[in-house]
């Protein structure tokens, strides 16, 4: 039976490196994501885009991109279960450490092996194709190889907590200090006593998140949910301001005067 | 009744010569950039033929469009939203480069720098894509005038379906062979089915005059609208990562000019104006269970412009009276509703094109002539309209989703108006019989005749500009001052010629198009006191200004060999009597 139930030591020296990367750095961290982020979408609408290169070449990217972006958003869900919701919680729903694990390990071992094959099939056709490789920017590359490190290595800890009887049950480490990051009160001592495997994750994983909003992978916080719930045809009038919260015109850009309907009275959306 | 207007185009077929001027100038002005090199916002089409990107009308395989559900509703030929947003991440149904071509340049500095040889040195093709040797394979009109040849006839799904439905006939009748030239530009559809595919909600139709734009800064590049549009006239930009369409050059439309496909057309076929249309039935227009009915429905929601409830219902909705007024001058409107010789172009798509074509004569006229028969004769005509199947019913398939009889009666029509008008410039009486079996008076056709053949630069576009509250929200912010007979006119600051500041290309365009389109003088230069904008000149004539005047040699005391009153010396007295002697040529006596 794979022991996943090992407690974290009782006590932890907390060092000065521990208070700046569990402390310190996941506030950083945080900040640049955030900030970044509503940077980016006030200034840069146009580059905020999936930059598709399904045009160049359609036969891989059929298969390897569903699997990617399907096995992500399962590996989205699972982190979420693991890191958000407290283990106490999911006692009560009657799913015992066992259960968890036993779901944690086969769902979130199919879903990680499907991203990973994603893609891998993405980089090797994002290499060997030529249009796709001409189209393919800096800022691409070093994006691929945090994405590729990150999923590397949340397997990696997937496959140590299998064979490694001394890992740390991380629900008992990273997810309160994940949990404590949001409250401003965070654990240090809960995350120092973690795995190796895991504090490397979650460093790839830091670093993935501080790149983000600099890369193309900003297109993952428009997925277009609203499609469901808008009307199919859309009006828009000459005068007004396209995306609400892109930033206004500069001083002296602004447009005069005013939109003749708006002067009628008449408004409609 | 919501009144709305929306800016539409006509294309009158016949006088299509497939000259490609509309096409490369649009491209000029709109595509010539990196990331849309193989994107044609206009391109011309060969009929039959495979079109462009090819075979985009085989909607069982391409997808686009509406279709009805089970319950009659409308639906999204590619799925429903949920559907599409599953399919978000490799789109399923999805043209690629090869659907297209592959764009590519020719490596020109081998013609110079090339070592000295035996062998001519060759410019040979290079892919703009991967900037590798390529084979030129395809291209948007690669099958230009190959109409009907063996090769399209396997290939064009107008085609394909007709001889499924039709079998061995089609095929031994389609010997005769026919073509005509079928022009394409973003149909600005009243119920676009790519704004109902993009997930973002980044295209929307103005509220102004209807034209369907793609909001660059909202466009995430999630490719649906391309599935969705029928007509394949949504383009993705491989550079920027964002869609782009035909934009019906809202820059010049708002200004009050035709777009550049319709001001460069050599023959004059294109037809601009205003449809008044109530736009709480398009939906329901739309749905109409039978699709022969498509093209009855889409008719019916163009407004009466001189109707009084339709002018009142218009107002409520704040239209401005200029735009209700070029509604009512609107050649758009007479040749759709009016003369009904328009049709739009695959209604069965159910997105209630708004650009719409006067289909073809000529497959049939030139029968008649190569059999040596008068091809111009109502008689001859008529009865070739009934005759000739195959053009009849490819037109059918093309313009009223397979309805012959209103293809025969707008051919009827267009004969009709042949034969007529052909007495008339025969000095002979017209015979207004031959208006009647079209079920149109004498005068009736003349009109259809001045608005289509005669064709006035005035009577083709109908144009209102944006409005004048407005002016200030066009692409570029002007000063008021800088229009013609401003004080900022010629763009002159306090530090002479070319100082102050730089008049707005819009109005500047404006202002010269105009002088240029409907003045005596092309180079427009009467309103610069004397002096030549050399700039402006275009070759054509000698403007004011450019050589001294004539006054001048007689003057006393002027040196030279020019002897007064010797007209007949010196270049410029030669572009004089080149320009033919005006009422404002200039003499000795100013």
């Amino acid at each position: 039976m794979i022991r996943t139930d090992v407690p974290p030591p009782a006590d932890v020296q907390v060092g000065l490196a521990d208070v700046m990367l569990w402390g310190v750095l996941p506030y950083v961290v945080l900040a640049v994501l955030i900030l970044g982020s509503i940077w980016r979408y006030r200034y840069d609408q146009f580059g905020w885009t999936t930059r598709s290169s399904q045009l160049y070449e359609s036969r891989l990217l059929r298969i390897a991109s569903p699997l990617f972006h399907f096995g992500i958003l399962a590996v989205i869900v699972g982190h979420f279960v693991g890191l958000v919701i407290p283990k106490t919680w999911m006692d009560a729903i009657a799913i015992n450490e066992d259960r968890y694990h036993f779901f944690a390990l086969s769902v979130g071992s199919i879903a990680g092996f499907a991203t990973l094959v994603g893609i891998v099939l993405l980089i090797y056709r994002r290499r060997t194709t030529g249009p796709v490789f001409m189209a393919t920017t800096r800022n691409d590359k070093v994006m691929y190889i945090f994405l590729l490190a990150a999923i590397l290595a949340g397997l990696a800890t997937t496959v140590f907590s299998v064979f490694d009887a001394g890992i740390v049950n991380y629900r008992d480490t990273v997810s309160p200090w994940f949990r404590s990051i949001f409250i401003f009160q965070p654990d240090i001592a809960a995350m120092t006593a973690a795995s190796l495997s895991f504090k490397i994750h979650t460093l790839w994983g830091l670093a993935l998140f501080a790149l983000w909003p600099f890369t193309r992978l900003v297109h993952a916080f428009t997925a277009p949910l609203q499609y469901l719930f808008r009307p199919y045809i859309v009006y828009r009038s000459r005068g007004r301001r396209p995306v609400p919260g892109a930033a206004a015109p500069r001083r002296g850009w602004a447009p005069v005067g005013t939109p003749d309907r708006n002067r009628r009275g008449i408004t409609r959306d | 009744m919501r009144i709305m207007a929306q800016t539409a185009m006509v294309m009158a077929l016949d006088k299509c010569i497939g000259c490609h001027t509309c096409s490369v100038t649009c491209k000029q002005a709109w595509t010539n950039r990196a990331g849309t090199e193989y994107v044609w916002f206009n391109n011309v089409e060969t009929r039959p033929g495979q079109g462009y990107p090819r075979r985009y009308e085989d909607q069982e395989k391409w997808k686009g469009g509406w279709e009805l559900n089970s319950r009659g509703k409308l639906k999204l030929k590619a799925g429903g939203r949920l559907a599409k947003l599953f399919g978000i991440f490799a789109s399923p149904v999805q043209p690629e480069l090869d659907d297209y071509y592959e764009p590519w340049t020719y490596d020109y500095e081998n013609l110079i720098n090339a070592p000295a040889g035996n062998d001519f040195p060759v410019a040979k093709p290079k892919s703009l894509i991967t900037g590798q040797d390529m084979k030129i394979q395809w291209s948007a009109n690669w099958d230009d005038d190959l109409g009907g040849s063996a090769r399209t006839e396997l290939s064009d799904p107008v085609l394909e379906k007709m001889r499924r439905e039709a079998e061995e006939k089609v095929k031994l009748e389609f010997d005769s062979t026919f073509m005509f030239y079928l022009p394409r530009i973003c149909e600005h559809c009243l119920n676009p089915s790519c704004m109902a595919s993009c997930p973002s909600g980044a295209i929307y139709k103005r509220e102004e005059d209807g034209i369907v734009l793609v909001d660059q800064d909202r466009c995430r590049g999630w490719r649906q609208c391309v599935t969705g549009c029928p007509y394949k006239k949504m383009y993705f930009n491989h550079r920027s990562g964002k869609a782009e369409k035909c934009t019906f050059c809202y820059p010049r439309i708002e200004v009050g000019l035709p777009t550049v496909c319709a001001e460069t057309c050599v023959g004059r076929l294109r037809y601009i104006g205003i449809f008044l249309y109530d736009a709480d039935r398009v939906t329901a227009a739309a749905s109409v269970p039978d699709e022969k009915d498509l093209y009855e429905a889409q008719l019916d929601l163009m407004m009466d412009p001189n109707d009084p409830e339709v002018i009142a219902a218009a107002r409520a909705e704040g239209i401005p009276e200029d735009w209700l007024e070029a509604a009512r001058r609107s050649p758009v409107y007479a040749l759709a509703k009016t003369f009904r010789v328009a049709l739009p172009l695959h209604p069965e798509y159910r997105t209630m094109p708004m650009v719409w074509y006067v289909p073809p004569l000529s497959p049939i006229v030139d029968v008649l002539n190569e059999q040596g028969h008068d091809g111009e004769s109502a008689d001859n005509l008529f009865g070739a309209i009934d005759a000739l199947r195959i053009p009849v019913e490819y037109l059918a398939e093309l313009f009223t989703a397979g309805d012959t009889d209103l293809v025969t009666g707008v051919l009827r029509k267009l004969a009709a108006m042949r034969a007529y008008m052909r007495n008339i410039t025969l000095g002979d009486a017209p015979d207004e019989q031959v208006a009647a079996d079209v079920g149109m008076t004498g005068e009736q056709i003349t009109a259809m005749y001045r608005l289509m053949a005669i064709a006035k630069y005035e009577e083709r576009y109908v144009i209102p500009s944006a409005h004048l509250e407005d002016a200030h929200n066009l692409e570029e912010i002007g000063c008021s001052l800088d229009v013609e007979g401003g004080p900022g006119m010629g763009q002159t600051g306090v530090f002479g010629e070319a100082s102050g500041k730089p008049m707005p290309v819009a109005v500047e365009n404006f202002a010269a198009l105009q002088a240029r389109q409907r003045g005596d003088d092309p180079t427009g230069n009467g309103d610069l006191g004397g002096r030549v904008n050399l700039l402006n000149w275009d070759g054509r004539g000698s403007p004011k200004g450019l050589f001294p005047a004539d006054g001048n040699r007689g003057e006393p005391g002027t040196t030279g060999g020019t002897q007064p009153g010797d007209s007949g010396s010196g270049l410029g007295a030669g572009y004089d009597q080149a320009e033919g002697d005006g009422p404002d040529r200039q003499g000795g006596d100013r």
